[in-house]
């Protein structure tokens, strides 16, 4: 403490009357400024050419990054404990990151490492803005940010920021973001599916100042009162960010203090740019140089929604025709062209967002055994086409549930990574696409206490991850947003939620078939209990496979919906009646059939909210990874195994795997017929193609993938050309169908 | 972390306990990987091509000589030359009825065929499901990989292509 309270000492000498918090009597723009030109000049972080710290004293290089990265993860997992939401205390969906004084991460905590450079952008954002002369960044000031324009993903991740400054000068920033429980939108939860523009997404935050002299400011703590349906939530997180920020600012003053401040100030040039060749000594070890595709989809229909407006009224299939591109001097490109429009609803992404998706999926495949800091960022180039649903550049537009589209688009990113990596004979390292993580259960009314209250169940935080090369995918364990998968625990959900679970296990076929399988989701069977009314919502696919899986692994099944209103489940339970607690197989349901009731059972798969009381039920079903390989090359032993399991139902042993149950001689018969079949029942991809053309030109096919197309080609001429002359198609070869979102687009463009 | 060449093969064929394999996964990787890796492929390939770069599972480019490199499977069917879609040249198999998606998913858990099917790509000398795709009607085979072979090997590894 005493070295700590030395600083305080300072503080005073900060907040008096200054020119500027730079280095060197400048200004923190100009430092942003010249630290980009620099890069830019040189291709190197702030043009630093020799590693000298790291070269003359590596001992010492290494003892300060890990008191640093020791510091940032203290401070998660002691402030944690401060929170409670279960979102953020069980699940850890918080994070903590050190940021040098232009707002490059030195260094990160775990947690939802997703935030390190969306908070990244938050703080460059303020200096190109010039905050430092107004509102002014002094010492003790606390800023925040959640705003997907500036540096988020979407409302629901709060983040706050706070300056570190050694005596006058500015020498970083700490920051630290949580997943809020409810964010006050237009509908309860965090993921708000019923937003269509930005004005129902909720609480506000543009990189706002909110404190100074280490205090939030009354206003603001009120104004978060106001705005959420969580309130002790909200007010606990917003403390739990604060105490982590200050406590990563001790360990950055205590640092200095040891080391000296031009060492610390040498230190985080060289590590960001050891970080830089780092990322790109892993590219050239681990990839090949070449260009991959992989092509991702998802459905978001809204057409049945009658509350909504006309013009957000419509069935949406999103396309994402992801490209990465490796190049020989070691640049990772990531190009998103020809993506389908931005659109009226809350699944609008931008770049942050997007950026933030591809720095943790980087933390968890190239850069995981390395420094993680903005050194790898500075080693990538990003296309993200304006007027998509990857950056839909309308200030008006809704981001609310950004992960809708962007989850299932880096499948394509983990697919095409995986190639490289087994060209390179990386096996261990191959991924199958991971699952998407839905459903969102979701809602908000009144409580079993009587209260006010909304959810956002983080069990969606366990889904099955993709196959392996060499094992099956990991069952029920898995987020791409969160390296830490964690479904909380379901006592702890229900002091939460008006819900009891009746059962929680896994869910058969779920996972994607192939020589590895997909890891397995699972489901909940949710019971409504004490309450007058919660509005419930459902979020996932139901029409389409989001990703395939990888060389003949197939795609992860889609989800259903089967809630039932109205039911007699309480009446049997007081005649102690024997009812059913899950449903294995929806082919052959003993909720539909024992339950009496209102089903909703079918492929609605994403609703606005609807109402249900106590005695409903609600499944939950969360889904599985894509597979790897041919499913008739999976071990006999291994599709018993998942039979005995109950991660497969036994009729699909046979027609998937080829497999006769208890059987192995059989078995083998069984195969080689199947192989007999598929070349009997196959026809040459030229002679198909021949037919596909035909149904192209006749656009025989429904009006939401006629409008996928359309915006694609009407957003990217090179899209266009590509998907006309592959087909042979002539040159004015268009979709007839209107694009409304696209027309805005390119007026906003033209107009900015 | 070193890794042997027996280990290697002891990973590709599945052989290695779990933690073992985590320890592989979370070791800093071999710098020789590569040119082990395809010595086992080699091995194993009833053909005598050299194998430029493993292509998944099951396919490989190889060398044909006189600068020419095809896609070719492991059973020896030759499908086309690296830098176009061997897709094109493979045999297909389009589930776009509901029947059909039922073969391999449960009621409920295949999606909408009028907005999604599933492609399957056979090799035509073995049957082999060499990929699946996933797409709306209507969408151009996607043509996963195109490697820089000329970059790989001048610049990364700092040799020749194969001749």
């Amino acid at each position: 403490m005493a070295m700590v309270d030395r600083t305080r000492e300072l503080e005073p000498l900060a907040a008096e009357e200054r020119r500027s918090i730079g280095w060197e009597g400048g200004s923190a723009l100009q430092m942003l400024t010249e630290s980009e030109r620099r890069f830019a000049e040189t291709g190197r972080y702030c043009g630093v050419e020799d590693l000298e710290m790291k070269r003359n004293d590596p001992i010492r290089f290494e003892k300060i990054f890990s008191r640093l990265r020791g510091g940032l993860v203290t401070a998660r997992e002691t402030a944690l404990n401060i929170s409670a939401s279960p979102i953020v205390k069980e699940i850890g969906e918080l994070c903590f990151a050190l940021y040098t004084p232009e707002g490059d991460s030195v260094a990160l905590s775990t947690g939802i490492i997703v935030h390190v450079h969306t908070m990244s952008d938050a703080i460059k954002f303020m200096i190109r803005q010039g905050y430092e002369e107004n509102p002014g960044i002094e010492p003790g000031d606390i800023f925040t940010n959640n705003d997907a324009m500036i540096g988020d993903v979407h409302n629901a991740d709060v983040q706050t920021i706070v300056p570190i400054f050694w005596q006058e000068e500015l020498i970083g920033w700490a920051a630290g973001v949580t997943h809020e429980i409810d964010i006050g939108a237009k509908t309860p939860g965090s993921v708000p599916i019923g937003p269509i523009s930005r004005y129902e997404d909720g609480i506000d935050l543009p990189a706002k100042k909110i404190g100074s002299n280490d205090e939030l400011w009354r206003d603001h703590v009120l104004a978060g009162l106001k705005g959420t349906r969580t309130p002790m939530y909200w007010t606990l997180d917003e403390k739990t960010r604060l105490a982590g920020c200050h406590m990563i600012r001790e360990a950055v003053e205590r640092v200095i203090l040891e080391e000296g401040i031009d060492t610390y100030k040498q230190f985080m040039r060289e590590v960001i740019e050891d970080g830089r060749r780092s990322f790109i000594s892993r590219l050239r070890e681990l990839t090949v140089p070449g260009r991959y595709r992989a092509a991702a989809f998802t459905d978001l229909p809204f057409a049945k929604e009658e509350q909504l407006p006309s013009y957000a009224r419509k069935d949406t299939m999103m396309h994402a025709p992801v490209e990465l591109r490796i190049t020989r001097d070691g640049v990772m490109e990531l190009d998103y062209d020809g993506a389908s429009s931005w659109g009226y609803h809350s699944a609008n992404c931008t770049p942050s967002s997007m950026q933030g998706a591809l720095w943790v999926q980087l933390t968890q495949t190239l850069i995981c055994n390395d420094k993680v800091n903005d050194g790898a960022y500075l080693g990538l180039r990003q296309n993200f086409p304006p007027g998509t649903w990857a950056n839909h550049s309308n200030p008006q537009a809704s981001t609310g549930n950004a992960w809708f589209f962007l989850i299932p688009s880096y499948t394509g990113f983990i697919k095409s990574l995986s190639r490289s990596l087994q060209a390179r004979g990386f096996v261990e390292e191959v991924l199958a696409p991971y699952g998407l993580t839905a459903n969102a259960f979701q809602g908000g009314g009144i409580d079993q206490y009587g209260r006010q209250s909304a959810t956002t169940n983080f069990g969606l935080s366990c889904v099955g991850g993709g196959a392996k090369m060499v094992l099956d995918g990991l069952d029920y364990a898995a987020a791409m947003w969160n390296p830490e998968g964690d479904m909380g625990d379901m006592e702890m959900w229900e002091l939460i939620e008006p819900f009891l679970y009746l059962s929680q296990r896994v869910k058969p076929n779920t996972a994607g078939p192939g020589r590895h399988r997909g890891g397995s989701g699972y489901e909940c069977l949710r019971l409504a209990w004490k309450t007058p009314f919660y509005e419930m919502q459902n979020i996932g696919n139901g029409r389409c496979f989001i990703q395939a899986g990888l060389w003949g692994g197939y795609p992860a099944a889609t989800g259903y919906r089967h809630n039932i209103r109205n039911t007699n489940l309480l009446e049997l339970a007081a005649e102690q009646t024997p009812f059913p607690v899950r449903e294995p197989d929806p082919a052959d349901s003993a909720l539909a059939r024992e339950i009496t009731g209102d089903h909703q059972f079918d492929i609605e798969t994403t609703t606005l909210p609807e109402v249900m009381r106590e005695g409903d039920l609600y499944l939950c079903m969360f889904r599985g990874g894509a597979g790897t390989g041919d499913p008739l090359e999976r071990s006999y032993r291994s599709v018993m195994d998942d039979i005995e399991g109950d991660y497969l139902l036994p009729r699909y042993a046979e027609s998937v795997y080829g497999v006769v149950p208890g059987d192995e001689r059989r078995t083998e018969e069984r195969r080689a017929e199947i192989r007999t079949r598929r070349g009997e029942q196959a026809v040459p991809v030229r002679e198909w193609m021949q037919s596909e053309r035909e149904r192209i030109l006749a656009r025989d096919m429904i009006e939401p993938v006629q409008r996928m197309y359309a915006e694609s080609m009407r957003l990217s001429e090179r899209w266009a050309k590509e998907f006309r002359d592959f087909w042979d198609l002539p040159e004015d070869f268009e979709f007839d169908v209107p694009t409304p979102e696209v027309d805005l687009a390119k007026t906003l463009l033209g107009a900015s | 972390m070193k890794l042997d060449k027996d280990t290697l093969r002891d990973l590709v064929d599945e052989k290695l306990p779990r933690a073992q394999v985590r320890a592989i996964q979370s070791g800093y990787k071999d710098t020789d990987r590569f040119d082990k890796y395809v010595e086992i492929l080699q091995e194993r390939v009833t053909w005598d091509d050299p194998i430029v770069l493993p292509f998944g599972e099951h396919l490989f480019i190889v060398s044909k000589g006189s600068g020419s490199y095809l896609v070719k499977c492991d059973c020896g069917h030759e499908f086309c030359d690296y830098r176009e879609n061997w897709k094109l040249e493979a045999l297909i198999n389009v589930r776009d009825t509901v029947e059909e998606l039922r073969e391999i998913y449960p009621d409920k858990m295949h999606g909408d065929p009028r907005w999604n099917v599933l492609r399957e790509y056979f090799c035509p000398g073995c049957r082999t499901l060499l990929e699946v795709e996933a797409v709306p009607p209507g969408y151009p085979p996607v043509h996963d990989f195109v490697p820089d072979l000329e970059g790989f090997y001048l610049d990364w590894l700092g040799r020749p292509l194969p001749a």
